[in-house]
């Protein structure tokens, strides 16, 4: 067996030669200094990798035009199996890829170790930060929901004010006459068809140069005696690398991407925010008002990318000892100041979210539920029933996956009399009123294993909503998923006819806002409104 | 610790490297199955299906002649994946004198080519490579491998519903 091995290896570095490259690579000498520290570069090639492989993967489920893509994505989320793991990874490994990339420049930069003869290594790494960077602002616009739009058509805008190349800009990213389907097809090729190969190279010419001009030594290395990359260091990368992708996985299961609705280019009270890591430009953006906003928006981020590139030729002192390199470290402690600061001071000035969204990433079944069955998974959760009647449970039967077989008389007996129509159950009695038992047993009667999501994914606010509906009696004039009277409008679309202000107002007063309108006037509470709004508005078209 | 490394390995040497070579392959190994697992699963498991077929109404019975096979021609929304799809789709019944019917569907069972009624010969027959199935669907003659696929109907008060399309078992040798 080990004779056939090494037989095959002769065989391959006499035909490739492969086997001695890697032999050679993994051996090269890396000065006595190293060692943790130098461990960000590995992570960040391999999340470039993961990256890759998980958007590869995304893209055999997705369609790259606008509408489609977004149906395609809901698709992956909710039913393809592992669909929200490999999305969570993609969104998530993106982040953290900024993060590493970062991590590794910092080490760089505290390190000295840009200096001569290593500044093109340094103006190499700063491109692929770049790169990063527009992998970020590309990749936000492809799930084309609400947020990918408007964040999009603010960075359009941005590009528009920039001086003179401004309009030249807007027309490269088809972006001339607003965010359309031009703009989605310019960010998706730019995505997945001009940056992955250019990452690649760079990668390949940042490796080859640090591999010409040799791991930085510190002060001190010339004494002693070298080391070989393998396999010490390469367990310690791959450590890095271990810990790296088990905190990607964890975020990836427990921090939910939510999608939100499909993109409106009509909703005009969407309020866009950019990705974390844009914070701070986006609030530098507020400290220049009027002509003075291409200085926040253009000017200052176009010095700030010059100076990163200059920095092996401001620099040009020689190497010191990382500790006595108080200016660098001090630098990097006011730049982190500064980006945290902004940061923090764009995270509190973000208004907090006024309504409800509803998180398409999740299945969507409840959507098409009447405002009685709705109110009956209220019901159904207030009273606690899953805690029998669920797959978890031997104590009832579990309603999602059985069907009921009974009619909703039969029910409501149950409810009332658990033992008297099924004697020796253990049933406790329901205590609810006669409207509200009516609601359970409708909600009960269409729940069914398709769509029985809606048991645990119809949000609170949608539910508690639906109460106040049924509560204030609204399908005696008003329809809602077919299901009601026609006497007052049907409030199906109500989102795309009305403002969530007007209706909030019009409950209070309808005659004011709708002269001539027959409708009781309503005093709810403030929180029965919110959620009363928020449902309808929820509602399908 | 660190100067260690690059003297010849003493005694313990060999244990302390293939230390860090488990650890290399082992690490390595725990990421590549993490990523390569859910992988598998994503591109082989088949997606949840949302829309169970719903029956679809073709016409009322009573239209449908008694005796000869007629093509019918109806609309269906056919889910894939996300997309629903409105797309024309035909259909040959057969309807029997004591107004029992037969609905089958529309391509022959060798290769999917569209087959029609031959008036003169009483038979099915596929143009392509010349299979002959009875009106009951079964195979005369000819490559088809199993009678042609049925729909299951249902009548709903006077109307002929399709469901979904099955096959009738393979031909006996």
């Amino acid at each position: 067996m080990k004779r056939q091995v090494e037989s095959l290896a002769a065989w391959l570095e006499d035909r490739t030669g492969l086997p001695g490259a890697v032999a050679h690579f993994l051996d090269e000498k890396i000065p006595a200094s190293g060692g943790w520290h130098q461990v960000f570069g590995s992570v960040a090639m391999f999340l470039f990798l993961t990256q890759a492989f998980t958007g590869i993967l995304l893209a055999f489920n997705y369609a790259p035009t606008p509408g489609e893509a977004y149906n395609s994505l809901r698709y992956i989320l909710t039913e393809v199996a592992g669909g929200r793991l490999i999305r969570g990874l993609h969104h998530w490994g993106a982040s953290m890829m900024i993060v590493v990339v970062v991590l590794h420049m910092l080490q760089v930069f505290v390190f000295g170790a840009y200096k001569k003869p290593r500044e093109t290594t340094w103006m190499l790494g700063v491109v692929l930060l770049l790169l990063t960077l527009t992998y970020g602002l590309t990749g936000y616009l492809l799930p084309w929901d609400n947020r990918a739009y408007w964040g999009t058509v603010v960075t359009t805008k941005i590009a528009a004010s920039a001086p003179i190349a401004g309009p030249y800009v807007t027309r490269l990213l088809g972006a001339a006459s607003g965010v359309g389907v031009v703009t989605f097809a310019r960010f998706y090729a730019v995505h997945v068809l001009i940056l992955p190969p250019a990452t690649l190279l760079l990668i390949l010419a940042h490796v080859y140069l640090v591999r010409r001009h040799g791991v930085t030594p510190q002060p001190g290395d010339e004494l002693l005696p070298k080391k070989p990359f393998y396999p010490v260091q390469v367990f310690k990368d791959t450590a890095a690398i271990f810990i790296a992708f088990a905190v990607l996985f964890m975020l990836a299961v427990v921090a939910k991407v939510p999608l939100e609705q499909l993109a409106d280019p009509t909703d005009t009270s969407y309020i866009p925010r950019p990705e974390w890591y844009f914070l701070f430009l986006f609030q530098t953006l507020k400290f220049f008002e009027g002509p003075l906003e291409i200085v926040g928006s253009t000017v200052l981020p176009g010095l700030a990318v010059l100076a990163l590139f200059a920095v092996p030729f401001i620099d040009r002192a020689r190497m010191v000892k990382v500790t006595r390199r108080t200016v660098a470290i001090g630098f990097v402690i006011l730049a982190g100041i500064g980006w945290g600061g902004l940061t923090a001071a764009a995270v509190m000035s973000t208004p907090r979210e006024a309504v409800a969204q509803v998180d398409y990433s999740a299945p969507t079944d409840w959507i098409q539920l009447s405002p009685e069955e709705m109110a009956g998974i209220a019901y159904f959760r207030q009273e606690s029933c899953a805690s029998c009647h669920s797959a978890g449970s031997s104590l009832g039967p579990d309603l999602t996956r059985t069907g009921i077989h009974k009619d909703a008389a039969w029910m409501i007996r149950h409810f009332k009399q658990p033992a008297a129509v099924r004697p020796g159950s253990a049933m406790p009695p329901v205590e609810l009123g006669d409207a509200q038992l009516n609601s359970l047993a409708a909600f009960l009667l269409k729940l069914t294993p398709e769509n029985s999501t809606a048991l645990t994914d119809a949000p609170d606010f949608a539910v508690r909503g639906a109460v106040v509906y049924q509560d204030g009696h609204c399908a005696a004039c008003h329809m809602v998923n077919g299901v009601g009277m026609k006497v007052g409008p049907p409030l199906n679309g109500l989102a795309k006819r009305q403002t969530r202000s007007w209706v909030d107002d019009h409950f209070a007063n309808p005659r004011k806002l709708s002269p001539g309108s027959i409708m009781p006037p309503y005093q709810f509470s403030a929180e029965d409104k919110k959620n009363l709004t928020a449902y309808l508005f929820s509602l399908p078209e | 610790m660190e100067k260690l490394e690059s003297v010849p390995p003493p005694a313990d040497g060999n244990s302390r490297r293939g230390f860090f070579q488990a650890g290399i392959l082992g690490l390595g190994a725990a990421i590549a199955a993490a990523l390569g697992l859910p992988a598998l699963a994503y591109l082989l498991t088949p997606p949840k299906s949302k829309q169970p077929n719903r029956w679809i109404e073709i016409g009322e019975l009573n239209q449908f002649a008694a005796g000869a096979p007629i093509e019918v021609a109806f609309r269906r929304n056919r889910t894939d994946a996300w997309k629903v799809v409105s797309e024309k789709d035909t259909v040959w019944v057969v309807k029997r004198a004591d107004s029992s019917v037969t609905a089958f569907g529309p391509q022959c069972t060798h290769l999917g080519c569209a087959y029609h009624w031959d008036d003169g010969r009483q038979q099915f027959l596929c143009p392509c490579h010349s299979s002959l199935f009875r009106i009951d669907g079964s195979v005369i003659s000819g490559p088809a491998p199993r009678p042609l696929d049925r729909y299951e109907t249902r009548v709903e008060n006077g109307r002929l519903m399709l469901g979904s399309l099955r096959t009738v078992g393979e031909r006996q040798a």
